[in-house]
C-alpha cells in the first residue's frame, strides 16, 4: 500500500548534498571545540558570577545552536516542526523564570 | 440511516497479504490495535473510578459520623488502621491522597485520553489506526505497572502515600515508605501519558483523511489534539520533581528540605538548604495543565454529542476551537494561583491572577457556544444528550466558583477549605465524569455493535445528577464557612465550624446513595454486550467519520479509505434528502 | 508498513511519521531538563553560598568528556551521511565509534563518580553534590539509553536495511536526534555545574 512510492528519491536527491554537509559538520566539529576551549579558559579568570554566567550561556547556546541547526538538520527543518519547538521554548523560558521571580518577589524585584 | 450500506467485510484491508491469525494474547492483551488499546485503558480507567470512589465512601463515613466506628465491614480493614472499626487518621490521610491520585491518573485521564482517545480518534479521521501502535500498546502498560504499584502502596508497611495527592514537601519527604511507591508509580504514569501524547499529536496531523483539513475536524479531535500538547510539554516537570523527591528520601538529599527541620523533636540529619516551595512550582507546572487534560476530552464529547441530537451544527465552531487553543496555551503560566498563600509578593500574585482571569474567558466562550448549540435545536433526550446537557450548568457551576479562587484577596479565605473541593469537584464529578459517561453511552453502538439500554440509562442519570448535588453543594457551604479540607474529624473539633457540620452527613449519604445509581450501569454495560438491541454502522444518524465504520470496526477500520467532503456537522442542510449529510459521504 | 508515512512523507507536512514523533519526544525532554536547570537556578539563588564547580569536581576530565561527546555527535551523524549515500559499511565503522564514544563518556562518568564517593562526597553532601549527582546521573541515563538503541541499529536492527533501507535510514536519522540532544544537554551542563 503505502511504501509502495517509497521515497527512494530521498536517497539519490541528497547524495549530492551530502557532500557539502559533511564538510559543514566538519567545520562544526572543529568550531565545537574551539568553543570548548574558550569555555574551559575563561572559567579559569574567575569572572564574578554575573558576567562568568553571561559569558558561559552565550558560548552554550552558540555551541547548542551549531549542534542543533546542523547535526540535527534544524536549519533545513519544516515548519511544524519549528512550531513545536517555538512552543516549547516559550515554556521552557516561563519555567526557568516565573519560579524565581515569584520566590524572590517582594526581595528585590519590584 | 445511511444510504450507502457498508457491508460488513471480512478482515481483507489492502494490506492484509501478511496478516496471520494472531493468538489469543497478541489479539487481546498484547495488542497493538488502537481500539483494543482504547477499550484497555476505558475498562481500566472504570474499575480505577469505582476503586478510588470507594476509598472516598470509606472516609465519608468517617467525614459523617467522625469517630464512630464503621459497622459491619469496619473490622475488614485490621487494628493498624480501624482499630475496633474506627478510622485512624493515618488511615484517612492514606485514603485521601490515594483517592485523589486514583481518580485522576488512574480513573479519569486513562478513560479520557486513554479510552476515548484511543478508541474514536483514529476512526473520527478516517485513520487504520495509530501512527505508532507499537508506542500505544507500551504507554498502556506502563498505565498498567502504574496501577498496580499504586494499588501495592496500600500493602506495603505504614500504607500508601498519606501526604495528599499533592505530595507537598517536606511532609512527603519524611512520610512512609508509601510516598515511594506513589513516586515510583507516577514515573510509569507519565511514561505512559507522555508516549500516548506524542502518538496522539502525530496521527491527528499526519494520519487525518484526504480532505480534513483542520477545521474541519470534529471538536472532539482538537479537544483531544491540545490536551496531548498539554501532557507532553507539562508532565515531564513532575517527573524531574518526582525523582529529586525520590532522592530526598532514599538518597538522603534536600532539594525540598529547608533548613533545621526538626521531626518529632529530632533535627532530620539531612543537609538542609533546599526549598518546599521548588516541589509546589514543579508540581503545579504539571498540576494545572493537568485539570485542563481533565476537562478538554469531556468537553469535546459533549460537543459532538449535542451537535448530533439538536440536529444542528455546532454554533461558533470557529471560536471555539481558537478558544480551545488559547486555553491549552494560557493553562502553561496559571499555575501560581495554587500557590497564592505560599508569601509570593503582590507583583507575581497579580501576575498569576491575571493570567488566571484572561484563562476563564476560552472557558466561558466554550460553555457559551455550546450552549447556544442547543437554541432551535430539535433535541432528542436520549441518555448520551442528558449526561451532555447537564454537563453545562454542572461545569457552569464548577468553572464560575473557580474564579473567587483565582483572585488572590479572594482565595485567602477559600484556599483549602471545603469550598476548593467543592469547586473542583463539580468541574470533574458531576462535569467531566458526566460527559465521559455520555461518551459511554453514545460510543457503546461502535465498540459493541449493540445499544445500551435507554431506561436503565436514564435511571442512572437522573439519580447520579441529583446524587452529585447533594454531595457537593453543601460543600461550598461548609467552605464558606471557613472549614479547612483533609481535616480528619470534617471540622467538628473547631467551634466556628460547628453550625455546618450537620452537612457532612448530607454528603455522605449523597454518596452512598450515588453509588447505589451506579448499579443500573454497570449492569446495563456488561448486559448489553449481548443483550442490548443491535446497532448498525450508525445508529445515531451522526455525521463524523467513525460512524461510517462497521459497528464493531474490524482491524484497519475501514473496508475503503474514507475521505472527508464536509464539515464535520452538516445537520439538517436545507435542500438535502434527509436531516444530515454525514462528512464521509460523497 | 501499514500505517501510512512511516516511510515516505506527507506532502503538505513535508515529514514522516517518526520524524514528529521524535521531535516530540525531545520537546518533553528539554521539559525535562528544563525543569532540573529550574531547580538549580531556585537552589543556588537561595543558598548562602555555593561553590564554583572545580572546588569539587574534575574540570580537565569532564572537558575530556565534552570532547568525547560532541565527537560522537560527529560520528553519529557521519553514520546517517553514509546511509544516505548507501555505504552501508561506512555507516557501520561510524556507528560503532559512536557508541564506543557513549562507553568512553560513561566510563570516565564512572570514574569520576567513585572518587568522589571514596572521597565521601555523596548526593546528600550539599545540595551542590546533590543537583550534580542529579542532574549528570539524569544525563548518564540517557546517554545509556542512546547507546542501547544506537546498539540495536548496529546489530540486529540493521537488518532492515536489506529490506527497506529508506526506513532504516530515517530510524538511525531519528536515533541520531535523540543522541545530539543528548549532546546538547551536556553542552549546557558542563559549564553550568563544572565551570561557574
Amino acid at each position: 500500500m503505502a511504501s509502495d512510492h517509497a521515497a527512494t528519491s530521498v536517497t539519490s536527491d541528497h547524495a549530492v548534498d551530502i557532500d557539502k554537509h559533511v564538510r559543514i559538520y566538519i567545520t562544526v566539529f572543529v568550531t565545537l571545540m574551539v568553543l570548548t576551549i574558550v569555555t574551559v579558559v575563561v572559567s579559569r579568570f574567575h569572572l564574578p558570577v554575573p558576567i562568568a554566567v553571561t559569558v558561559a550561556l552565550i558560548v552554550a547556546t552558540i555551541k547548542g545552536s551549531l549542534v542543533a541547526c546542523y547535526f540535527m538538520h534544524l536549519i533545513s527543518e519544516k515548519k511544524l516542526i519549528y512550531a513545536v519547538l517555538a512552543l516549547t521554548a516559550f515554556f521552557f523560558v516561563a519555567l526557568m523564570a516565573l519560579p524565581i521571580f515569584t520566590v524572590s518577589d517582594g526581595f528585590w524585584i519590584h | 440511516m445511511s444510504e450507502k450500506t457498508v457491508v460488513a467485510p471480512k478482515p481483507h484491508v489492502a494490506h492484509e497479504v501478511h496478516h496471520e491469525e494472531l493468538g489469543f494474547w497478541r489479539k487481546y492483551v498484547f495488542s497493538t490495535d488502537h481500539k483494543v488499546i482504547g477499550i484497555q485503558y476505558a475498562v481500566t480507567g472504570l474499575l480505577f473510578l469505582l476503586f478510588g470512589f470507594s476509598l472516598m465512601m470509606l472516609m465519608r463515613w468517617q467525614l459523617a459520623y467522625p469517630g464512630v466506628p464503621l459497622p459491619l465491614i469496619g473490622q475488614l480493614f485490621g487494628e493498624a488502621r480501624m482499630p475496633g472499626g474506627t478510622m485512624l487518621p493515618e488511615f484517612y490521610n492514606e485514603l485521601g491522597a490515594m483517592h485523589g491520585t486514583i481518580m485522576v491518573f488512574l480513573g479519569v485521564v486513562p478513560l479520557a485520553v486513554g479510552g476515548f482517545g484511543n478508541f474514536v480518534l483514529p476512526l473520527q479521521i478516517g485513520a487504520p489506526d495509530m501512527a505508532f501502535p507499537k508506542i500505544n500498546m507500551v504507554s498502556y502498560w506502563c498505565l498498567f505497572l502504574g496501577g498496580i504499584t499504586m494499588l501495592g502502596s496500600f500493602l506495603v508497611p505504614g500504607g500508601a502515600a498519606q501526604s495528599g495527592w499533592t505530595s507537598y514537601a517536606p511532609l512527603s519527604v519524611i512520610a512512609g515508605t508509601g510516598q515511594t511507591w506513589w513516586l515510583i508509580g507516577m514515573i510509569f504514569l507519565i511514561t505512559s501519558s507522555l508516549l500516548g501524547a506524542l502518538n496522539f499529536i502525530t496521527t491527528t496531523i499526519q494520519l487525518r483523511a484526504k480532505g480534513l483539513t483542520f477545521m474541519r475536524f470534529p471538536f472532539f479531535c482538537w479537544s483531544q489534539f491540545v490536551t496531548a500538547f498539554l501532557l507532553l510539554l507539562a508532565f515531564p516537570p513532575l517527573e524531574a520533581a518526582g525523582v529529586m523527591q525520590l532522592m530526598d528520601r532514599v538518597a538522603g538529599t534536600s532539594f525540598f528540605l529547608p533548613s533545621g527541620l526538626v521531626v518529632s523533636g529530632q533535627a532530620l540529619a539531612n543537609t538542609g538548604g533546599g526549598n518546599p516551595l521548588l516541589w509546589q512550582h514543579l508540581f503545579w507546572f504539571l498540576a494545572h495543565p493537568e485539570v485542563y487534560v481533565l476537562i478538554l476530552p469531556g468537553m469535546g464529547i459533549v460537543a459532538e454529542i449535542i451537535a448530533n441530537n439538536t440536529r444542528k451544527p455546532l454554533w461558533g465552531y470557529r471560536s471555539m476551537v481558537y478558544s480551545l487553543v488559547f486555553l491549552g496555551f494560557m493553562s502553561f503560566i496559571v499555575w501560581a494561583h495554587h500557590m497564592f498563600m505560599t508569601g509570593m509578593g503582590t507583583t507575581m500574585a497579580a501576575f498569576f491572577q491575571t493570567t488566571t482571569m484572561i484563562i476563564s474567558i476560552p472557558s466561558v466562550v466554550i460553555l457559551t457556544a455550546l450552549i447556544i448549540s442547543l437554541w432551535g435545536g430539535s433535541i432528542r433526550y436520549n441518555t448520551p444528550m442528558l449526561f451532555a446537557v447537564a454537563f453545562l450548568p454542572m461545569f457552569g457551576i464548577g468553572g464560575l466558583t473557580g474564579l473567587p479562587l483565582g483572585l488572590n484577596i479572594a482565595d485567602i479565605p477559600l484556599h483549602d477549605t471545603y469550598y476548593v473541593i467543592a469547586h473542583f469537584h463539580y468541574v470533574v464529578a458531576p462535569g467531566t465524569i458526566f460527559a465521559l459517561m455520555a461518551g459511554i453511552y453514545y460510543w457503546y453502538p461502535k465498540a459493541t455493535g449493540r445499544k445500551m439500554n435507554e431506561t436503565l440509562g436514564k435511571i442512572h442519570f437522573a439519580g447520579s445528577l441529583i446524587c452529585m448535588n447533594v454531595i457537593f453543594m453543601p460543600m461550598f457551604i461548609i467552605g464558606l464557612a471557613g472549614v479547612s479540607r483533609r481535616l480528619f474529624d470534617a471540622g467538628t473539633a473547631y467551634a466556628f465550624a460547628q453550625p455546618t457540620m450537620h452537612w457532612n452527613a448530607v454528603s455522605s449519604w449523597g454518596a452512598w446513595t450515588l453509588a447505589l445509581f451506579q448499579i443500573p450501569f454497570i449492569f446495563n454495560f456488561f448486559w448489553s454486550i449481548k443483550k442490548g438491541a443491535v446497532a448498525d454502522e450508525n445508529p445515531w444518524q451522526a455525521t463524523t467519520i467513525e460512524w461510517s465504520a462497521p459497528s464493531p470496526p474490524p482491524h484497519g477500520n475501514f473496508a475503503q479509505v474514507p475521505q472527508a467532503y464536509r464539515g464535520p456537522y452538516e445537520y439538517s442542510v436545507p435542500g438535502a434528502g434527509k436531516d444530515f449529510v454525514p462528512q464521509f459521504e460523497a | 508498513m501499514d500505517i501510512p508515512y512511516t516511510v515516505e512523507i506527507r506532502r503538505d507536512t513535508g515529514l514522516t511519521n517518526g520524524k514528529i514523533g521524535i521531535w516530540l519526544f525531545l520537546a518533553s525532554e528539554v521539559m525535562l531538563f528544563g525543569a532540573l536547570f529550574a531547580s538549580y537556578i531556585l537552589i543556588r539563588v537561595g543558598a548562602p553560598s555555593w561553590p564554583r564547580g572545580d572546588m569539587f569536581l574534575d574540570v580537565p576530565l569532564a572537558t575530556v568528556n565534552t570532547i568525547v561527546l560532541i565527537a560522537s555527535s560527529v560520528t553519529m551523524v557521519m553514520a546517517w551521511a553514509s546511509l544516505m549515500r548507501r555505504r552501508f559499511q561506512t555507516y557501520r565503522i561510524y556507528m560503532g565509534l559512536t557508541i564506543l564514544a557513549g562507553l568512553v563518556f560513561l566510563v570516565i562518568k564512572y570514574f569520576e563518580y567513585s572518587h568522589h564517593f571514596h572521597g565521601g562526597e555523596l548526593p546528600s553532601t550539599n545540595n551542590f553534590l546533590a543537583i550534580y549527582f542529579t542532574l549528570t546521573g539524569l544525563h548518564g541515563l540517557h546517554v545509556f539509553g542512546g547507546m542501547v538503541v544506537n546498539a540495536y541499529f548496529w546489530g540486529p536492527g540493521a537488518k532492515l536495511w536489506k529490506t527497506n533501507p529508506v526506513w532504516f535510514t530515517n530510524r538511525v536519522e531519528h536515533s541520531g536526534l535523540f543522541w545530539h540532544f543528548v549532546d546538547l544537554v551536556w553542552i549546557f551542563l558542563f559549564p553550568t555545574l563544572y565551570l561557574l
